[in-house]
């Protein structure tokens, strides 16, 4: 019998080993929404399957009754555009932002411990002032998730530049490069592709920011209307809606990956940084 | 024709004197090999010669006039390791040596000049013999071949000056010999000055014009760090050998051990 850390799943087995815990899990969510509704079949809490088609049906294929919208695409695509500028804008700030301090040791001394200050003022702690500064509309949201991503983004891009060997930047210089090009042949295309792995890791918390303010106000978006029908126990609403935040969530992760494999072939197993 | 003058240098990292007294004139075109025994200050002199660090004492001139206190296009350097690009393939690496220095800000050509430079840079890599892999990414080459991508990114575009650091020392000693060949061909073949350390005594006598040995002619016991090493010997190699040198020195330089009891503070 070999040791256990030596066992190793099949292609095949590890595609039904990585299924199992899912399919476990909706196995006792059936039992146990049976369970309560065998015994009270007005039940709210745990919703069958068929009641949440129904609901999800509603919300996706047929229009509101007092707007006319189909609600499911209209919070997703609010929700979306939300994210994506908040994600966006914590992009450019942390490679501008990132890259400046992380190679020029004036703006490091001027701004490193700014931003280490920044990013320990809880977000959701001035939201509030965001609501009152840039009013209950869609600004606010973008700019809680900058506030809640963009510092650990910054940080994480000025260290990876700090990390590049000297050599490679002392070698630049002597092949001709002014501070501008070795910043874009040089440092810019090797944090490019830990830019994308810094947004992939920050993606839970720019829901979790994107939830929290449109939980509060908002007259659309995922977490809008998820608070929105908490009020009328609409289980059968949440529950779907949690899961296509969570496959939404999981299909720009993979999404960010697949450009990473794709768009730096040179950046993956083993092959940082030249070995010899 | 430019010389290098090297007025009584010195470089000490806070009460730690690391080189003293350094004087040494070289004309361009020769090749100088630098020993000395491990931690003694070759590598700092190397970084005095390349503008990354300032000296504390003395003049480096260029031809009368100060070098830029900047590493520059006028001098060129290969490290141990860590020279080469990795997020570029073997040609693109050498193309950036010509696109950096042609194109100030953006760092990049396009059209033909592009395509010439293309052409440059494949015709060097030809030189070091690295023609097959034009389109392979540092990762996937030996270490050797990395070398030879490092030097050829180096030299494409002429410095006057190539310091190199042991540039050989992580490689077989098969490979050690070709490349041995291949520094010196063009050497010969630019006329580049070079400035090479090296840890093997032997290939500092093969390769150079002339041999420079850094140590330590003073020491106090009861203070390691308060005298530096200079250049004790400065052999012009014709016919040379090592047995010129006294054998406790010859021995330090290869047994790679720090001079005498200190190494690091
Ligand atoms: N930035 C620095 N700050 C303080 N001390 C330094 C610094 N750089 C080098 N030194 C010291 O200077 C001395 C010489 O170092 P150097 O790297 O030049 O030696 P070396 O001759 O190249 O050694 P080796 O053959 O092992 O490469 C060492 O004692 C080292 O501790
Ligand atoms: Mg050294």
């Amino acid at each position: 019998m070999r040791r256990l850390i030596n066992l190793r799943p099949e292609r095949g087995s590890r595609l039904l080993l990585g299924l199992l815990p899912f399919v476990l899990a909706l196995l006792a969510y059936l039992i146990a929404s049976a369970a309560r509704l065998a015994d009270n079949p007005s039940d709210k809490l745990l919703p069958s399957l068929a009641t949440m088609g129904t609901a999800l049906y509603q919300m996706a294929v047929v229009p509101d009754a007092r707007s006319g919208n189909l609600l499911l695409w209209v919070d997703t695509a609010a929700s979306l555009a939300r994210l994506g500028w908040g994600l966006g804008i914590s992009a450019a700030l942390g490679l501008i932002v990132g890259i400046g301090v992380g190679i020029t040791p004036l703006l490091r001394a001027g701004l490193a411990p700014f931003i280490a200050g920044l990013s320990l003022i809880p977000p959701m702690a001035i939201l509030p002032i965001l609501f009152i500064v840039f009013g209950l509309g869609e600004v606010s949201k973008v700019v809680l998730i900058v506030f809640g991503i963009a510092p650990v983004i910054i940080r994480d891009m000025q260290q990876r530049v700090e990390e590049l060997p000297g050599e490679q930047i002392i070698r630049a210089q002597t092949l001709g490069a002014s501070t501008v090009s070795l910043v874009l042949r040089v440092v810019l295309p090797q944090v490019l592709p830990r830019l994308l792995d810094a947004l992939r890791l920050s993606l839970g918390a720019a829901w979790l920011f994107l939830i929290a303010a449109e939980a509060i106000a908002a007259t659309e978006g995922l977490g809008y209307r998820i608070f929105l029908v908490r009020r009328y126990l609409a289980m059968d609403v949440i529950l779907p809606y949690v899961a296509w935040i969570t496959v939404l969530a999981f299909a720009m992760d993979w999404g960010l990956r697949a450009l990473s494999r794709r768009a730096f072939p040179w950046f993956g197993a083993g092959s940082t940084r030249g070995s010899t | 024709m430019s010389t290098f003058s090297i007025r009584n240098l010195w470089k000490r990292y806070g009460e730690h004197v690391v080189l003293e007294r350094l004087n040494l004139e070289v004309r361009s075109g020769e090749f100088c090999t630098l020993v000395g025994a491990s931690g003694c200050g070759k590598t700092t002199f190397l970084k005095l010669l390349l503008g990354q660090e300032a000296p504390s004492r003395g003049q480096l001139l260029l031809d009368g006039r100060p070098l830029p206190a900047e590493p520059g296009p006028e001098r060129g350097i290969v490290f141990q390791r860590y020279s080469v690009y990795p997020h570029l393939t073997v040609l693109d690496n050498v193309l950036l040596a010509l696109e950096l220095h042609r194109s100030r800000w953006l760092g990049r050509l396009f059209g033909r000049a592009r395509r010439q430079a293309r052409e440059q840079a494949a015709a060097m890599l030809e030189q070091v013999g690295l023609s097959d892999c034009l389109q392979r990414y540092p990762a996937e080459l030996s270490g050797g071949m990395q070398q030879r991508l490092a030097i050829a990114q180096s030299l494409v575009r002429a410095p006057q000056v190539l310091l190199l650091d042991e540039p050989f020392g992580a490689l077989d000693p098969g490979i050690r010999a070709d490349m041995q060949l291949l520094i010196q061909r063009i050497w010969r073949e630019t006329g580049v000055t070079v400035f090479m350390i090296t840890h093997d005594l032997s290939e500092g006598f093969k390769l150079g014009t002339r041999l420079l040995v850094f140590d330590r002619p003073r020491h106090d016991p009861q203070a390691p760090q308060a005298f530096g090493a200079t250049i004790t010997y400065d052999i012009p190699l014709r016919n040379r050998r090592a047995g010129d040198l006294p054998p406790d020195l010859a021995e330090r330089i290869a047994a790679r051990e720090p001079t005498r009891e200190e190494s690091t503070p």
